[in-house]
């Protein structure tokens, strides 16, 4: 695999992300594959925001170490970015508005264009985004003339005129590094694309929304929350079509509530949201469990606790999903790894809420949920709709009133058809007092242990994915475990140690609960040592493991909870930290 | 035919005397009288003696979380339609804890009615102020009586532009039983606070202050319930003693009629399988 990275930076507010995303786009259109990670902060103007584009002639799944190409429109980008430009870097200032200087002595080529200079001379100052793409494709050694159909698509709707302003100003951007620089980074030669193979670009949370709407979903209550709004977004976009309703609530307590309202009348429902909202949502989440309602929440997480970075990635709400409410529910925790599971889980999400009448929540991230990356498409042979145990009216003919029994507690498998109001003769309270089968709140002691131990069998039955994938040579004595978005970065971490020698396997949970104990077990089967990998301070997904698991003396942990995504390199230089040497040299 | 004995369930737990048996008769009469079978409704509550209600009804019922009936029904309704879904709540319930989903209800007005039990105080929890307790009132959490002015839910009914404020008093099932099949009929979200006595813990707010002090708007032909600031200066003042239809306004949208592209068939009874085709269409959206 061949890559190339380049970035753009400068203040929130001046158009960095669209730079960003014409740039991503146009490789993407071109047939390469990309992952972008966007770097920005909870402010609208000011403060340094950057944009990272990995272009890639096979697929990628994290954002790359290194920068090869840097565009900063400020001295702040330069400084911010410095550390992680390759040998041979090239650093291209905005010489408009800047002298740049070397933050430390570096082989790096710092280039001047003044990129705003000529921006006005074909439009305006705002234009000076376009030129600097000209330059990077002077750079990456392309036509400025392949950017044309997403300038097209872009801004076609302003009008031919500014399509060809921008065209022009991408032009000039080209023609004057061709002019005064000699330095180059060519893309790597275009991919070739298997036969019949989509070759689509979307974030995580874009193919959350899509996989809530193809597993069902017709009612999303949801408010406003960095970094899961967008599913809001995409939803509201294709629900009016295929009639579905978007609440945005006052608050989580409430989204989370109607989404628990429209379930139990018989709609398909969910709510999205980061940290804060989940935490909010923490009672009515114990209402779910144990009024045996099917909900769906996706938590796309950030940095904690509190407000945390409301901007910055994390993986820190793994022990809140697992115990979060108080006593004691049943419920499903699935951590999707790719963009391709967010939209299969999601979708299937649905189908374990109705299977199992409980909450089952898909933890994403700010990395997963906010990176735009080129995927193979979309598995969408794979949904299915299972609506799991619902009364056939025929089933409720000559009952009277309240005896149907919801919460039926003889059961063997402890999951009791659900009637939906509106069916003749089915009626009953769903509630979250301790209740009989009829669904009546009863506090006599026999009763509660009879239905806290019905609640308790439709778990002990789970039946579904392993929960558990494992890469690389099975028989290998060193081990990778991780959960959820650091599956990409595994994977590349886990092929540089194979090319320095180091053979290592890469178990990695799409699924936290149930835990899948079984399925560790046959993981770790040779395995001498495994590093825990984790976006977190305390290692919550490693003691989770010894909990149910065990391990206690295989186990190490390589943490990050700074904010950022973990890189690649920092995997390696933990795991010659941990993986023993003489094991290492062997 | 629909009859009272077709929401027949077992007795209720509430102390004899209790404002909330009025309230649910009336709740009853009103769904016959409207011939509204109860496998056709949806009764949800929150936490609290009022909580009760959606076990006693008779229909099909949620007794959600304390303060959260509002959310719960207005889900239950928007995923299916051709329900019809009252929520109902008490003033701590309601006013204290729930008071924010009680705004942005009447703002987002979908197609329920909800109807609080309101009797100043905190019964279940056996006796503590409530968000609508007097000044001076002396209970358990109020010794030397509470100095936080009480919530007034008609004056900030009015104010949120409700487009169906009415009160009643559980000790008159005739006039209430008739506001609830109207607040019902009307389209959109309906408010009707109901006066509901505790006989156990308030000795204050008891039927006989009711009956000698309530002014009843529905015996006044010189009230015209579409005019708001008439309305808002009527009650201003007196708005725990006025009973009636306070207001309404008919000429609102509901939720569910503004609403783009909102389904014309109830969401919980369609088939939502995308077809491989639609599924396709959707992602090449992605390219």
């Amino acid at each position: 695999m061949k890559d190339i990275g380049w970035k753009v930076g400068g203040k929130q507010g001046e158009g960095i992300d669209s730079t960003g995303e014409i740039y991503a786009l146009a490789m993407h259109r071109l047939g390469y594959f990309v992952f972008t990670y966007r770097h920005f902060m909870s402010l609208i103007k000011g403060g340094h925001t950057n944009y990272k584009i990995r272009v890639a002639d096979d697929m990628v799944r994290h954002h790359g170490d290194d920068t090869h190409v840097l565009i900063a429109f400020d001295q702040a980008t330069v400084d911010h970015n410095w550390g992680e430009l390759v040998d041979g870097a090239i650093v291209i200032y905005d010489q408009s508005s800047f002298q740049a200087t070397p933050p430390t002595a570096a082989n790096v080529h710092l280039f001047g264009v003044p990129l705003t200079d000529i921006a006005r001379e074909t439009g305006g100052p705002i234009m000076k985004n376009m030129v600097a793409i000209g330059v990077t494709a002077a750079i990456n050694e392309i036509s400025p003339e392949e950017f044309r159909p997403i300038v097209e698509d872009k801004f076609s709707r302003k009008g031919q005129k500014v399509v060809d302003s921008n065209m022009e100003a991408l032009r000039r951007g080209h023609a004057y590094y061709q002019e005064h620089f000699q330095v180059h980074f060519p893309v790597p030669a275009k991919p070739v694309l298997a036969a019949g193979a989509d070759h689509l670009y979307a974030s995580g949370n874009q193919a959350t929304a899509f996989g809530a709407l193809a597993g069902g979903c017709r009612v999303l209550a949801a408010y406003p929350i960095t970094p899961a709004t967008e599913i809001m977004y995409w939803v509201l976009k294709y629900f009016p079509k295929y009639g579905g309703v978007v609440l945005q609530a006052e608050d989580e307590i409430s989204a989370i509530n109607m989404a628990i309202g429209a379930n139990f009348a018989g709609a398909r429902a969910m709510t999205s949201t980061s940290g804060p909202g989940f935490s909010l949502m923490m009672e009515a989440l114990g209402l779910a469990g144990m009024s045996e309602t099917p909900v769906v929440i996706v938590d796309v997480q950030r940095s904690g606790p509190s407000t945390g970075l409301p901007t910055k990635t994390e993986q820190s709400d793994l022990n809140e999903a697992l115990y979060g409410t108080h006593g004691e529910i049943q419920r499903i925790v699935l951590t999707p790894r790719t963009v391709e599971e967010c939209f299969l889980f999601v979708a299937d999400a649905f189908n374990l809420a109705e299977r199992y009448q409980c909450p089952v929540i898909v933890l994403s991230d700010l990395y997963l949920g906010m990176s735009y990356q080129s995927i193979a498409g979309f598995p969408l042979d794979r949904v299915r709709i299972d609506r799991g145990k619902l009364v056939a009216d025929a089933d409720l003919v000559g009952l009277s009133p309240f005896q149907y029994q919801r919460y039926d507690p003889s059961v063997p498998d402890g999951i009791s058809p659900r009637a939906l109001p509106g069916q003749p003769n089915g009626r009953y309270t769903a509630l979250g007092n301790e209740h009989n089968g009829i669904g009546l709140e009863v506090e006599d002691l026999e009763t509660r242990v009879v239905q806290v131990d019905k609640r308790a069998r439709k778990l002990s039955g789970f039946k579904h994915e392993s929960g558990v994938s494992v890469d690389g040579d099975a028989n290998a004595r060193f081990a990778f475990i991780g959960f959820g978005s650091t599956y990409g970065v595994l994977e590349e971490a886990r092929a540089r140690l194979a090319a320095e020698g180091v053979i290592v396997k890469h178990i990695h949970f799409s699924r936290v609960g149930p835990f899948p104990t079984e399925p560790l077990h046959e993981a770790m089967a040779g395995v001498d040592r495994a590093l825990v990998v984790e976006l977190n301070s305390t290692g919550q997904l490693a003691s989770l493991i010894r909990q149910h698991a065990g391990y206690h003396d295989k186990l190490a942990s390589c943490l990050k909870y700074n904010g950022d995504p973990i890189l690649c390199k920092e995997i390696i230089s933990r795991s010659h930290e941990v993986f023993p040497a003489e094991v290492l040299n062997a | 035919m629909i009859t009272m004995k077709d929401f027949k369930t077992e007795k209720a737990t509430w102390c004899p005397g209790c404002g909330d048996f009025g309230v649910l008769n009336a709740l009853q009469k009103a769904a016959v009288d409207l011939g509204i079978h109860p496998d056709d409704i949806v009764v949800v509550s929150g936490i609290g003696c009022s909580g009760k209600i959606s076990q006693h009804f008779g229909s099909y019922g949620f007794h959600s979380l304390h303060g959260r009936s509002l959310p719960v029904a207005q889900a239950v309704k928007l995923a299916n339609k051709d329900l019809t879904v009252i929520a109902a709540g008490g003033d701590g319930d309601g006013f204290g804890i729930g008071m924010g989903h009680f705004i942005h209800a009447m703002r987002r007005n979908v197609d329920i009615t909800y109807v609080v039990m309101d009797n100043h105080i905190y019964g279940l929890t056996t006796g503590q102020a409530s968000p609508t307790s007097d000044v001076g009132f002396n209970t358990k959490t109020s010794p030397y009586g509470t100095v936080e002015a009480p919530i007034h839910p008609i004056q900030l009914a009015l104010a949120q532009e409700c487009g169906f404020v009415a009160q009643g008093f559980s000790g008159n099932i005739k006039q209430l039983t008739q506001l609830i099949e109207k607040a019902i009929w009307h389209k959109g979200f309906s408010f009707v606070n109901v006066f509901s006595p505790c006989v156990t813990f308030n000795k204050v707010n008891t039927y006989d202050f009711y009956k000698h002090e309530l002014v009843n708007l529905d015996d006044d032909d010189t009230y015209d319930p579409h005019d708001r600031s008439a309305a808002l200066a009527r009650v201003t003042g007196r708005e725990n003693v006025v009973v009636g239809l306070i207001y309404e306004d008919t000429t609102r949208s509901s939720f569910e009629d503004a609403t783009y592209g909102f389904p014309e068939e109830a969401i919980a009874k369609r088939d939502w399988a995308l077809s491989r085709e639609e599924l396709a269409e959707l992602a090449a959206t992605f390219r």
